[in-house]
């Protein structure tokens, strides 16, 4: 059968047009980190230079704080809140992304304790999403499941369910989602655990204990090339713990501590744990990962490490960026840059974008042999979220608002 | 004869009998239609409510919940009051969906331009017998209709069962002692009322902070609620954490006249006091800075009468609570901050004397910062007005004991 040229012509025009549109809207951020947790939009492109007048698109004012970072689901922008004295109600908000109109706002009451360090606050932990559902984590271990519209489909109170479950420095770890399961730590002194979700009932797939020590560390997850085999991997004061999605069954176990700030990052085959100093495994065939080097050096203060192109790039307390090498730890330059930070930095393309606590982004070039700050933008306000990237678009959520910008 | 009847029936006054009746009729019919249709309506609103009610721990009862917001999210305007109504009982889990089903309904109704039921909803919000998390949901979904709402109701909210409405209500009296045209007397009456409903840390603070500055005497332990008066014994055994989930003698028994052993030799009960204003007990001063020791802090709380409580209290210390022999709660997290209403525990009164019962533990850091050990605690109602112990009760001449229906 031939097909007609006008119809080859059409599908063609149709296909560029669909990539088009996926450009310029930009890839979904999903979680912590973006989809792959990894804090790179490889194909992003945003403004090198912006402030609270230059190259923003919108900015909404916000009906709480938060220490969440925005997620972009399609054509939406979600993000949470706490408000209150107590900061026991919770907010979850969606944005339209292109206008930034508020498409809706739910609230919930704490069912877990609120205290938290003045610093912190009830929304610190970055909502996650599958795509369908939205799951908003509070420090007072509540869990809201929705529908991308705002409709509540679950709701689980973890402090509700297992009393001793808190930190009165509030808790930070955010979800994320791996094989229909929502990955979610909750580690203090008192009662530490972690469970796997199902997302579509919110029911626990497993629980199990993990070491009762304050953790304020999020999951991240790798996945094997060859099988397409993913592991959750759950960072604390022990350790690093590879457990199997749906079932919380341990697969390895890296026993050599590591830091309960700043959460690991896995790149290529490899995984970059903030531990002693910093650590770089390889998981083979063997039960237990490889170490590939490992480097004091390299102490990342409380933003958790960056691979991009084969370089890790570490902040460290003094507020100094090192890179280094992936594969053989070698520091390859130092860049001295405004702090300090809370704000996890992101990559889009070969930028990295890092914001200061005082609402400071500093833009650094990492394509060249030397890293350096090819620009500087100013929101004015304390920010201490962790940005989302998509397209051409910096997602940013400050003390009081949530800003988009692009060019 | 059938033919006489209809011939009867036609003339002019049997014309207007049959009218009447088939009007008679179809309005009975209409309204039986819609007595069912409303009756099946509210029974199905009812049920769905229940469902919801169901879900439980661990996730127990989910499925059915979000079947029934989803029923519930897409019924009319006219459901909102049952919904809201249904709070009433609802599990802090439970109350979140039904929540959730309101606000959407409301989000609908507002964004396609129609109106929210307001005076069904103000009603509910001065009804005291409805959840006081209904009650502001209502009032937050008034105020979208109706900003005059805020001037008309929250005045009369000073002494409300809901925390939130109270801090409004201290809100627009704090407000208004700022009114430079008001006499030192106004403010200061202005103020002791604002004193009267404020339950909030910084609210208390800011007012007893403007009552001193003119002069006036202001008593936080007394408003609080704070235990300041215990008997103490200790140290015992806490290094390597050992002391926590060992049962030392007072968890037993408590004889006030007993000697026993101790971490360091025999110890014995004594007596440990604070005049601190946020009713702060330090036993590190007061006492000594033991590290790795557990210490117990017993005392005895005369109630006027039966009655659900909160123990709410702030340490940075390890602790067990114990009331009238029966283990509360405990929780074991050293040094992570400490703050008034730090931890609440639900606990329920006998009339008479209770017996309170604490464990406080000390761990071994070296820290500047992990020397602290200290207990802050009060006895109040779930929304945080202090109770009072019979003794304080009859000492006392605050107005608002008097208007507090049954706290103390």
């Amino acid at each position: 059968m031939r097909v007609p040229e006008k119809t080859i012509r059409r599908a063609a025009l149709m296909i560029c047009g669909l990539g088009c549109v996926a450009f310029l809207t930009g890839a979904d951020w999903r979680q912590f980190r973006g989809n792959d947790v990894s804090g790179v939009a490889q194909d992003a492109s945003i403004p090198s230079s912006f402030s609270s007048d230059e190259n923003v698109a919108w900015k909404i004012e916000l009906p709480g704080r938060g220490l969440s970072g925005p997620i972009v689901v399609g054509d939406r922008v979600y993000v949470t809140a706490s408000s209150g004295f107590r900061q026991d109600r919770l907010h979850v908000l969606c944005f339209d992304r292109k206008s930034g109109d508020k498409l809706f706002e739910r609230q919930f009451l704490a069912t877990g304790r609120t205290m938290c360090h003045p610093k912190m606050c009830v929304a610190t932990p970055t909502p996650a999403s599958d795509g369908k559902r939205i799951f908003a984590f509070y420090s007072s271990n509540d869990v809201a499941c929705l529908d991308l519209d705002g409709t509540l489909l679950w709701y689980r109170g973890l402090t509700h369910d297992y009393p001793n479950a808190s930190n009165s420095l509030g808790m930070a770890s955010s979800p994320i989602v791996i094989d229909d399961t929502l990955i979610v730590q909750v580690e203090n002194d008192a009662e530490s655990f972690a469970v796997g979700l199902d997302v579509e009932t919110g029911k626990s797939r497993w629980k199990k204990e993990r070491p009762k020590r304050a953790n304020w560390t999020s999951p991240t997850f790798f996945t094997d090339k060859e099988s397409g085999k993913s592991l959750a991997l759950l960072q604390s004061s022990a350790g690093v713990e590879a457990v199997e999605p749906k079932t919380g069954e341990r697969a390895w176990n890296f026993g050599d501590g590591a830091s309960t700030i700043p959460s690991s990052v896995v790149s290529g085959g490899s995984i970059l744990i903030p531990s002693n100093g910093l650590t770089v495994l390889r998981p083979g065939t063997g039960a237990e990962p490889d170490q590939i080097w490992n480097d004091n050096r390299l102490s990342p203060g409380t933003a958790s490490p960056l691979v991009v192109d084969g370089k890790v790039y570490v902040v460290n307390r003094a507020g100094v960026l090192q890179a280094a090498d992936v594969t053989t730890g070698s520091l390859l330059w130092r860049l001295r840059l405004k702090g300090p930070f809370s704000s996890t930095p992101v990559a889009a393309g070969t930028k990295l974008v890092f914001f200061n606590e005082k609402g400071t982004a500093q833009i650094v070039d990492a394509s060249g042999e030397e890293g350096e700050i090819i620009g500087e933008g100013d929101l004015g306000e304390t920010i201490l979220a962790t940005p989302a990237v998509s397209g051409s678009d910096l997602f940013v959520r400050s003390d009081k608002h949530l800003w988009k910008i692009s060019e | 004869m059938n033919r006489m009847r209809i011939q009867a029936a036609l003339a002019p006054g049997g014309v207007a009998a049959i009218l009447f009746a088939a009007i008679l009729f179809t309005v009975i019919l209409f309204t039986v239609i819609f007595v069912t249709a409303g009756a099946s309506h509210a029974a199905e609103t009812e049920n769905l409510i229940s469902q919801i009610k169901a879900v439980g721990a661990e996730g127990n009862g989910n499925e059915a919940a979000a079947v029934a917001v989803a029923g519930l999210s897409a019924g009319g305007v006219d459901s909102l009051p049952e919904i809201l109504a249904g709070f009433k009982g609802a599990s802090p889990l439970a109350a979140n969906y039904l929540r959730s089903a309101a606000e959407t309904i409301a989000d609908r109704q507002l964004a396609d331009g129609a109106k929210l039921p307001a005076s069904r909803l103000e009603q509910l919000v001065k009804d005291g017998k409805q959840d006081p998390r209904a009650r502001r949901l209502a009032y937050e979904l008034l105020l979208r209709v109706d900003k005059s709402a805020e001037e008309r109701l929250i005045p009369g909210m000073l002494l409300d069962s809901s925390p939130e409405f109270r801090r409004d209500a201290v809100q627009r009296l704090l407000d208004q002692a700022n009114d430079k045209r008001l006499s030192e007397k106004q403010v200061v009456a202005v103020y002791r009322s604002a004193l009267s409903g404020a339950t909030d840390e910084d609210q208390v603070k800011t007012i007893s902070k403007a009552l001193k500055s003119l002069g006036e005497e202001v008593n936080l332990v007394e408003h609080f609620g704070f235990l300041t008066a215990w008997k103490i014994v200790g140290p015992f055994d806490n290094t390597d954490f050992v002391g926590f989930n060992k049962t030392y003698p007072p968890e037993a028994e408590i004889d006030l006249s007993a000697k026993l052993e101790g971490q360091k030799g025999e110890v014995a009960w004594g007596e440990i006091s604070t005049e601190d204003e946020f009713g702060i007990v330090d036993i590190a001063k007061s006492v000594a800075p033991h590290k790795g020791a557990v210490m117990y802090l017993t005392s005895e709380f005369d109630a006027k009468a039966a009655g659900d409580v909160q123990f709410r209290f702030g340490t940075p210390n390890a602790w067990k609570l114990w009331l009238n022999g029966k283990l509360l709660f405990g929780r074991d997290e050293y040094h992570r901050g400490m703050a008034i209403d730090q931890y609440s525990v639900s606990a329920k009164l006998k009339a008479g004397e209770n017996v309170i019962l604490l464990k406080l533990c000390q761990n071994e850091q070296e820290d500047d910062w992990a020397q602290r050990y200290q207990i802050q605690l009060r006895v109040c109602d779930s929304s945080g007005i202090a109770v009072r112990p019979v003794a304080a009760l009859a000492a006392k001449s605050d107005p608002r004991v008097a208007s507090s229906g049954g706290k103390e």
